[in-house]
């Protein structure tokens, strides 16, 4: 990462995919669960929106599970 | 108010549950055996002369004063070393028993200086109080013999004084030393008449292996080892107890005092943390309190290129009202936030993330735990169910097998490693994981079973190998794991853990660690008896930081090691009141208590008593805070006493973080580097100045009593008030205890906190609500705070900060231990004597590729950034890892550190930075312009008076 970056898409995918490394032990059932969870419970609102915009911009560089996860992040956003 | 005089038993107490009857003067009474007969004497009142002994050390008997009579014995023992018995029938005072005593003391008396009233000690000497205890009238050797041998005063340390003349060879220090602080720095030199005290091989007491933890000065009867503060005020003549504001061992002291002026702090016996003992920092570092760089008034400035302008606290709290106004009316609600002080108290900690989360109407809070300990509460929230450490400090006592990992306690926690070196001279095994070969892995008469030097970032990869040896070799704890731990979960890690991938001679190659060695610290751990890890940031500060505490938690479980005295998981908190910060719901996702801001049920208790809707989504944390500004959606930000300038990693960042914000306050002692971009100067107290309670690494809450009026005219919990008030959050508070009422209202835990408890007992250790109304010493006794213990997988997965050919060498960093933290206070007194400058520790080897030699000025490169410091060449090192502390901002070592961080909290990987180290001639052109712009930034213009 740049040491000059910011809370650009490219910090949170790399974020993102931290978290997702570690619950993918998990297992695919569990962990977009478990990665979406830690999102929640952990991303302000403008940090999961950054992630949700880039998930609509293509998602690139996210790993399967944590696109999953982000997926699963867009779907309960909305419905509330 | 009057000097506290704590009564000296002469000798340690027995812990014995045994009891012995015996007869004393007449007295019957029974004390637990192998009490000292001088002991239990003063326990029913009766102070038995003595001059070698004293409670803090074991007896001696030396100096021959302590005698007494026994019935059927022979002779007249020395009481300090003579054992109670069972009927015994014990005499302290007859005629011959007078005559002796009194022989001794003319003795003493003809080979010490009669200079009594111009003598320091006056009115604090035991040799002057035993003279009249005993009734010495006369010397019938005359006053005009020879002194004891005088070499010369020894004023060589900067806090106290060595007079050998009025040295009568007691050995007190030369014990404390040993017994206490576990250094052996002292000895005994000479023979007969010519024995005096010696600081190493007869060296000055500051170029010997002295600490200067003050004990020797403790132990001292006379005026041999004196403070200089008493020296040059005198005696002090009233007493307040309080709790030290360094570290997170939060040793409780008397403050000692002359009026308002502070004459010495000493370590308070009966606190539960330090027992009577104290290092160089608690005991002597206080001189920063009165330093003239300290700020008394507050300042502001519309820019951060402008000089700053003194003005009132009123001006200054409406324009910082004002500026957070105006940038959330312009910016919106969330582009404000603030930063809660761990060296603040809970009280006024709990005020600012209060004033944030109500007043802000956010919850834009964080604390510098984000950059040490935030991976321990939450890797313990998940496994065990609860953020903190397990065990007491006395827990120690109890331990057969220390795991001892990224933590270096006789440097950063020194009073709990001197109790720790203390147990391992017992018996006590050690295994230190650490990448550098640390003091304890061999000091005087301490010597690690097993040191397993691994390469920085590899924590995960060793925890997880020391599983696989107690799981493949069925040395896991079965039966308790069935009873208190998740079993199917425990089945699951347990296959992981087994995987021949994880086994000690698979991970050799990654993490430098002799497969063997590994082994074998891994069945010391498992079946020596008691294992109790202990750690420190080593751990915590990687990218998978929070990966490892589980890993800790997960190998505890699987040995049983926990719910018991001697065993347990305990973090090494690094400032005096971290915990006691992320106990007080200063993490952006937690209130009090560390219940998240999502629930409903929480929420809606805080709301009813503060009246004001909160929010229920988690905040920004410091690096996010950050990276907003630099976004520029982060406009305001109101900081309580931390420094995250200089303390944060990737320096650059975190200036251009700040530099984007329209209105920094920086509430603090002194212009601290992240003050040279605020806004907003909020001058802060002491914590001399001012009552609250801090919580140590143990749970311990503690008080902390004011003892000289705030100097800047306002506590810091006033000040958080005033801002408050100002914003039209109003709150309302006269004493800080009515803060911890309303801490106890809302959170649990606390329930059963309140001021009036903490006088009655002392301190208590949370949770102390109705289940536990005297506190907790020791968690998960019956079960674990979440039920089940849960086992989690702990994958080790690299960290993406690597060597390669541009950065070959591996820097980790830390502190030392006359330093605090970024050392704002500790610079500011006479501790610099033994840290000047921060200094790149790098091994022979290293060096010698490079042509650098000891002392030289070497270049410290990074991806981030580089900077030019002293090179200091050690083996304590392994090749290809170098290491510096962060203590002086003229070296600024994290512009050098990234901004990796850890998966699940963002604490920054500090450990690990792939570097290059060259040759250099001096600073750094960035060093150079950093400190104009320091000093540029400093400027306070004159104060104009305002015309008639």
């Amino acid at each position: 990462m740049s040491s000059e970056g910011s809370a650009t898409s490219e910090k949170l995918v790399y974020m993102a995919n931290q978290i997702g490394k570690f619950f993918a032990s998990q297992g695919a059932d569990q962990a977009p669960a478990a990665i979406a969870e830690h999102l929640r419970k952990f991303w302000d609102p403008r940090m999961r929106a950054g992630i949700l915009a880039h998930l609509e911009s293509g998602g690139a560089d996210l790993d399967p599970l944590v696109r999953q996860a982000v997926e699963s992040l867009r779907a309960t956003t909305a419905a509330r | 108010m009057s000097l506290i005089h704590e009564i000296d038993y002469g000798t340690p107490r027995s812990t014995s549950e045994t009891m012995v009857t015996l007869t004393i003067d007449g007295e019957t009474l029974t004390v637990p055996e192998g009490t000292s007969v001088m002991r239990a004497a003063m326990e029913m009142g009766t102070e038995i002369p003595k001059l070698c002994a004293t409670d803090m050390v074991d007896a001696y008997g030396s100096c021959r004063l302590c005698l007494v009579e026994i019935e059927g014995r022979a002779g007249t023992p020395a009481s300090c070393t003579t054992p109670v018995m069972p009927g015994m029938v014990v005499k302290t005072q007859t005629e011959r028993l007078k005559r002796l005593r009194k022989g001794v003391m003319e003795l003493y008396i003809s080979d010490h200086p009669l200079d009594c009233l111009t003598c320091a000690a006056n009115g604090d000497c035991e040799l002057q109080d035993m003279a009249g205890a005993v009734g010495l009238r006369d010397v019938r050797y005359g006053h005009e013999g020879q002194n004891h041998p005088n070499p010369g005063l020894d004023e060589s340390n900067p806090y106290f004084t060595y007079d050998p003349s009025k040295c009568i060879v007691c050995s007190r220090c030369v014990r404390a030393c040993e017994e206490v602080q576990g250094t052996f720095a002292l000895t005994i030199a000479g023979r007969g008449f010519d024995s005096v005290v010696s600081p190493g091989m007869e060296e000055s007491f500051l170029g010997s292996e002295c600490v200067s933890c003050g004990a020797c000065v403790q132990a001292c009867p006379t005026a041999t080892l004196t403070e200089k503060s008493v020296i040059s005020i005198g005696q002090p003549e009233h007493s307040v107890v309080t709790t030290c504001a360094y570290c997170g061992v939060g040793c409780t002291f008397k403050a000692e005092m002359r009026g308002n002026e502070l004459v010495r702090m000493v370590p308070w016996k009966d606190g539960k943390a330090n027992r009577g003992h104290s290092c160089v920092k608690g005991r002597f570092a206080w001189g920063y309190a009165s330093h003239k760089e300290r700020i008394l008034n507050p300042m502001i400035r519309a820019s951060i290129s402008e000089p700053w302008r003194e003005v009132t606290w009123e001006e200054a709290i409406a324009h910082t009202a004002s500026e957070f106004k105006r940038i959330q009316a312009k910016y919106g609600r969330l582009a404000v936030g603030g930063i809660t002080s761990s060296r603040c108290t809970n009280e006024e900690t709990f005020l600012v993330q209060k004033l944030i989360r109500g007043g802000f109407g956010n919850n834009n809070v964080d604390t510098c735990a984000r950059v040490c300990h935030s991976p321990t509460g939450y890797g313990l929230s998940q496994t065990y169910g609860t953020s903190a450490g397990t065990q007491d400090f006395d827990s120690v006592e109890h331990s057969d097998v220390i795991l001892l990992i990224g933590a270096n306690p006789t440097d950063a926690h020194p009073v709990f490693g001197s109790r720790m070196k203390k147990r391992l001279r017992e018996g006590a095994k050690l295994i230190v994981v650490d990448p550098r070969r640390i003091d304890l892995v061999r000091t005087p008469h301490v010597e690690a079973a097993h040191h397993l030097p691994l390469r920085p970032g590899t924590n995960v990869a060793v925890l997880t190998a020391m599983a696989h040896v107690v799981v493949t070799e069925g040395l896991a704890d079965e039966a308790f794991v069935r009873e208190r731990c998740d079993w199917d979960e425990f089945q699951d890690w347990a296959t992981f853990v087994a995987d021949p991938r994880h086994s000690p001679e698979a991970i050799e190659a990654v993490t430098g660690v002799p497969a063997a060695e590994l082994r074998a610290a891994a069945r010391l751990y498992a079946t020596g008896g008691n294992g109790a890890i202990y750690y420190g940031l080593g751990v915590t500060e990687h990218s998978q930081g929070s990966t490892t505490v589980m890993a800790i938690a997960n190998l505890a479980m699987a040995t049983g090691n926990i719910g018991r005295p001697g065993v347990g998981v305990n973090p090494l908190r690094g400032q005096n009141n971290v915990q006691g910060s992320c106990d007080m719901g200063s993490f952006p996702h937690e209130f009090s208590g560390y219940r998240h801001v999502s629930g409903d049920e929480t929420r809606a208790l805080f709301e009813a008593l503060w009246g004001v809707p909160l929010d229920s989504e988690p905040g920004l944390r410091i690096p996010n805070m950050l990276d907003a500004a630099v976004d520029g959606q982060f406009k305001g930000l109101y900081v309580q006493g931390e420094d995250i300038l200089q303390s944060d990693p990737d320096t650059r960042h975190v200036a251009a973080g700040l530099a984007a914000m329209e209105c920094v306050v920086v509430q603090d002692l002194f212009l601290n580097e992240t003050a040279n971009y605020a806004h907003v100067f909020l001058p802060g107290s002491t914590f001399l100045e001012k009552d609250g309670t801090f919580t140590n690494a143990e749970r311990r809450i503690q008080r902390v009593r004011k003892v000289m009026p705030s100097r800047s005219g306002k506590a810091d919990w006033e000040i958080t008030i005033d801002l408050a008030n100002a914003l039209g959050f109003p709150m309302n508070y006269a004493h800080p205890s009515e803060i911890m009422d309303e801490i106890a209202q809302l959170t649990p835990t606390f329930t059963g906190v309140s001021y009036a408890k903490l006088e009655a007992e002392g301190s208590v250790q949370w949770p102390c609500n109705e289940k536990a109304p005297h506190g907790t010493p020791v968690m998960h006794v019956d079960g674990f705070v979440r039920g089940k213990g849960r086992f989690m997988v702990t994958e080790y997965v690299a960290t993406d900060e690597r060597t390669g050919p541009r950065f070959p060498l591996l820097l980790t960093t830390g502190r030392i231990l006359s330093q605090y933290n970024v050392g704002a206070q500790t610079r500011r007194t006479e501790n610099v004597v033994w840290h000047e400058e921060d200094r790149l520790e790098m091994h022979p080897h290293d060096a010698e590729q490079r042509g650098i030699h000891d002392g030289q000025w070497v270049k410290l490169a990074s991806r981030s950034g580089e900077t030019s410091l002293r090179a200091l060449i050690t083996e304590r090192l392994a090749p290809g890892v170098v290491y510096t502390t962060f203590h002086h901002p003229g070296t600024q070592a994290n512009v050098v550190t990234t901004d990796y961080s850890d998966w699940a909290t963002n604490c920054p990987e500090y450990k690990v930075t792939a570097v290059q180290v060259s040759a250099s001639n001096g600073p750094t052109a960035w060093q150079k312009d950093y400190d104009e712009q320091a000093r540029h930034s400093r400027r306070i213009a004159p104060h104009v008076e305002a015309a008639e």
